[in-house]
């Protein structure tokens, strides 16, 4: 029979609540979380689902926080409603998480002490190995089985409709019929038992139409695609957590999309490097010869990658890096989530040198990010970070559907042709003909005798003849930082969020911080806190930038690093008082939560006006 | 490097060869590098190989590291695209390059601490991949741009100029590059000219990964008595397994007077190796034998050299992924892009 604590007050919600899946990980759940999340969606209910999980295969505690959300809030909000505890290991720590009058659901096989549950909780207990022992044979089945029959559980507590994850089970499984029948009885096994011996929680999902068109993916898919339709063609990487999705989906997307039809033959080039100096070497030299190349990383690949990207700055070689950002320094925590590798990413490279960074804050962002980077690093001919993290990165988002404009065309910046040589064109590989900082260049092997150029990382005149003249080195030098102001005219301009009305304090933010950032924002209003907000969205900053700053008298810096590394960039830039950005960071390698936010906002605020009183 | 401008000026009655190019317009700029280096004498061997090959020189795309030898494409191919890369990663970027555009021909020019200290891996792996390549190791057992530091190619036992005995096992590029699947792999030195050139244009003509490891000694750090890298020690050592003409494809071929002791090898590209041979019983078509002779005679104190493997037979780097015929570079939109109806389709999928 199951158990029942006495409830606390339980608090009834409806499609706005949070459900946290305690899992070991290589235990099947991956799959089974994804499935209910999924089910909600089709409900036409959005949901924001996020993976925290170890750097390790199997054994240790995995988590799975869905967030059900009507009202489009995909951030994480912080706090727990139904905690879902299927890992013994972390059993106090997750019932300790459940906020006052939540639910706890449980496999009650084995009877737990008292003093292992809260009295402000309502506890669901389903003696669910006790079910899957009698049901089936094979270990293995018990096991898979066991994480498909709570789904049903879940779904019949919640309200969620089997119609909906059937659907689900014969589209994933489309060909497979035994399987989808296996999982269906599994399925009704778990509605079966909650139609027996249990009630539907207060918590509900009713079916609503606030999905609308939206498209649910992970940002590593989406910035692949944009690679896809950003015209690269030869990708070179080395796997590492959490860019690694990235370098697969590529793959798998030029199999079905860049197969040449009559040849079968690939329009693209994939490598697997044998490290990520090797890698970023392929990108460079492919750069150099006229390919749009890319890698994708994170920042342990960054640090090796350094002297190439040094190399790209000063010989002026187009390359493109997706840096999926996790929990640094060092090795960190691989498979948590930071905003850390800004500063590493921004100056990488011995002697000065500065690159171009774009921020994507969504799926949507990482493909149209994606394809922008390579247009980007032919303009300028140079390294374009597109700087991901594993919030992002590796969990799926719902997202607006990717746009595509069949007239838009690939620009190839700054390309010397064989015509024009032969016309004879003053060909100066590092001469700044148009002001704007910007060279030609031409690709080997363009004309017999006009074009030649030798490419190094040493320096030269602007005709590429090698020169340690101190003049001529510092001409370069400043051209190079004229190039970089012709960049801030070209990356994607910051986004501005407004109060609803007039204030002196503002608020940057960047990456996958916004959503929770924009929840934030309302809850502080409903406190009477008004901010402007500015969504950052690339590197080297654009003017609205430092007019924002200028037009508040304290700006809020929040980012998911320790040391401030964008409000470091703002003061480096930009000359900004260190006093007038007030940072907000969260880096326990868990995705920023708006509920953190806004608390840490608001008890600044209330700091700042104490001060001010006094 | 050099801050000096060759001039330009052609003799009237320099030879052309059929692409009606002269040897100097395969020449580079003036070499800065020590006089009587054995660099100097590799770049004028490639220099008559590509002329004597009638290579476009602007087709060609030389590539190199860090060092004395990397600095020498600026002094061969002047016409031709280069790049010095960082040290040891000039593998990786020839690798990319070649990605982009598989119709031009790729010459790595690398030295012994470039390729066998900090470019280990990546000359490992550039060799591994078959990149299509000719790959020079300008091998002088010591670093030179830095004044005399030992290599990873010395040998142990050998003295530098400061009389300090090389304690470590030195490694032998040419048995590294056999266990790594180079299907062209040679040695040469680089004040045997006669060998040298014909090997070139045999290993730029090659497709696949060509390896040669030209002994090129120091004259001003490691040539000295009690250096196996010293012009005398090679000379004296020297055990040359063949000698090898290069035919190109559209070049008659000769009837040859001696076929008992001459092997013959087609390449993809139509071109005949034509090796005489000097040592009895040496098969370069048998990767396992020209390990073990490497190894039975490197302890006899030999340094053999010769074309000591060829597999003409094997492709490269885009046999192996399967890219298409058109250079990479050269794709356009309609290509690459596959538009907003197979997007529509790409997004259905995901909602």
């Amino acid at each position: 029979m199951p158990e029942t604590a006495k409830p606390g007050a339980p608090k009834a919600r409806v499609n706005d609540f949070v459900v946290k899946f305690a899992n070991v990980n290589g235990s099947g759940s991956a799959s089974a979380n994804g499935l209910f999340a999924r089910s909600i969606l089709r409900m036409g209910v959005p949901v924001a689902a996020r993976n925290i999980f170890p750097s390790n295969i199997q054994g240790l505690p995995t988590w799975y926080e869905v967030r059900i959300t009507e009202a489009g809030y995909l951030g994480r909000r912080g706090g727990v409603d139904l905690m879902v505890a299927m890992n013994p290991q972390t059993w106090d720590r997750d019932v300790a998480e459940i906020e006052p009058g939540g639910f706890l659901f449980y496999d009650s096989t084995k009877p737990m002490p008292a003093a292992k549950f809260r009295d402000d909780i309502t506890v669901v207990g389903m003696p669910l190995t006790a079910m899957c022992n009698a049901a089936y044979e094979l270990p293995r089945e018990r096991q898979l089985f066991k994480n498909t029959i709570y789904v049903g559980a879940l779904a019949a507590l919640l309200g969620i409709e089997a119609e909906a994850i059937r659907g689900l089970l014969a589209k994933d499984f489309a060909g497979r019929d035994k399987l989808i029948e296996a999982n269906y009885k599994a399925l009704e096994m778990g509605f079966g038992y909650v139609r027996d011996h249990l009630q539907a929680l207060p918590l509900q999902v009713r079916r609503a139409d606030a999905v609308g068109d939206r498209i649910y993916v992970e940002g590593n898919q989406a910035a692949a695609l944009g690679a896809v339709y950003g015209g690269a063609t030869v990708c070179a990487w080395y796997p590492i957590t959490p860019s690694t999705s990235l370098a697969e989906a590529f793959t798998s997307y030029c199999q079905d999309l860049r197969v040449d039809p009559e040849t079968g033959k690939a329009r693209y080039a994939i490598v697997q490097g044998e490290d990520e100096i090797a890698s970023i070497g392929i990108v460079v030299g492919a750069g150099w010869n006229g390919c749009r190349a890319f890698t994708a990383t994170s920042g342990p690949g960054v640090s090796l990658m350094t002297e190439f990207i040094g190399l790209s700055y000063f010989a002026e070689i187009p390359a493109v890096i997706f840096d999926v950002q996790r929990g640094g320094p060092s090795t960190g925590m691989p498979t948590r989530t930071q905003q850390a590798d800004l500063i590493a990413a921004a100056y990488a490279g011995h002697g000065d040198s500065k690159h171009v960074m774009l921020l994507p804050a969504d799926p949507g962002e990482c493909f149209e990010m994606g394809a922008q980077a390579f247009d980007l690093a032919d303009r300028l001919q140079t390294t374009v970070f597109v700087m991901l993290d594993l919030d992002i990165g590796m969990n799926e988002w719902l997202t607006e559907p990717f746009q595509w404009d069949d007239s838009r065309r690939l620009d190839r910046g700054k390309v010397m042709t064989a015509e024009e040589l032969e016309a004879g064109a003053d060909f100066g590989r590092y001469k700044d003909v148009d002001g704007d900082g910007i060279p030609f260049r031409t690709y080997p092997g363009t004309h017999p005798t006009k074009g030649g150029y030798f490419t190094r990382g040493t320096s030269r005149n602007p005709y590429a003849r090698y020169s340690e003249e101190g003049a001529v080195y510092v001409d370069n030098m400043e051209r190079l930082l004229r190039k970089f102001d012709t960049a801030r005219t070209l990356v994607p301009a910051p986004i501005a969020r407004p109060a609803k009305g007039k204030t002196r304090e503002g608020v940057l933010y960047f990456g996958s911080t916004t959503p929770a950032m924009h929840e934030a924002l309302e809850m502080l209003e409903a406190q009477g806190h008004r901010l402007d907000g500015l969504r950052v969205r690339a590197f080297p900053f654009a003017q609205a930038v430092w007019d924002f700053i200028a037009a508040h008298d304290r700006v809020f810096v929040v980012e998911q690093n320790r040391d401030a590394q964008l409000r470091t960039l703002l003061m480096t830039e930009g000359g900004v008082e260190a006093a007038k950005l007030v940072p907000v960071l969260h880096y326990d390698g868990t995705p920023i939560m708006a509920r953190f936010i806004a608390d840490d906002i608001a008890r600044k605020l209330a700091v700042g006006r104490i001060e001010a009183a006094e | 490097m050099t801050y000096i401008t060759k001039p330009q000026l052609h003799h009237p009655s320099l030879r052309a060869n059929g692409l009606g190019y002269t040897r100097r317009d395969y020449e580079g700029s003036v070499s800065t590098l020590c006089a009587g280096c054995g660099h100097d004498s590799i770049s004028a061997a490639i220099i008559q190989a590509a002329f004597e090959l009638e290579l476009p020189p602007h087709r060609v795309a030389k590539l190199s590291g860090i060092g004395c030898s990397s600095k020498t494409p600026d002094y061969f191919l002047g016409a031709s695209h280069g790049f010095n890369t960082v040290h040891g990663r000039m593998p990786s970027v020839l690798t990319g390059a070649n990605l982009a555009n598989r119709d031009l021909i790729y010459l790595g020019v690398s030295g012994d601490g470039d390729s066998a200290s900090i470019g280990l891996g990546q000359f490992a792996h550039a060799i591994r991949r078959g990149v299509n390549m000719l790959y020079i190791v300008e091998n002088n057992g010591v670093y030179g741009l830095t004044k005399g530091q030992f290599s990873a190619t010395s040998d142990k036992g050998s003295k530098s100029k400061r009389g300090v005995v090389n304690h470590d096992a030195g490694i032998d590029m040419v048995s590294l590059a056999l266990q790594m699947g180079a299907t062209f792999v040679a040695r040469s030195f680089s004040g045997d000219k006669a060998q040298l050139v014909p090997l070139i244009k045999a290993g730029l003509a090659h497709k696949g990964a060509a390896f040669i490891d030209c002994i090129s000694p120091c004259v001003q750090f490691n040539n000295h008595v009690g250096s196996t890298k010293s012009f005398d020690y090679v000379r004296e050592h020297n055990e040359a397994v063949n000698r090898l003409d290069m035919i190109p494809p559209r070049a008659p071929i000769q009837v040859d007077y001696a076929p008992g002791e001459t092997v013959r090898v087609q390449q993809h590209d139509g071109s005949i190796l034509s090796l005489h041979k000097l040592a009895e019983l040496y098969n370069p078509g048998n990767r396992a034998q020209a390990l073990g002779y490497l190894q039975a005679r490197q302890a006899r104190g030999q340094i053999v050299t010769g074309l000591l493997f060829v597999d003409p037979e094997h492709g490269d780097l885009h046999d192996a992924i399967g890219t298409v015929d058109t250079p990479l570079n050269q794709l356009g939109e309609a290509e690459l892009v596959p538009g907003a109806a197979a997007l529509a389709k790409i997004n259905a999928e995901l909602q």
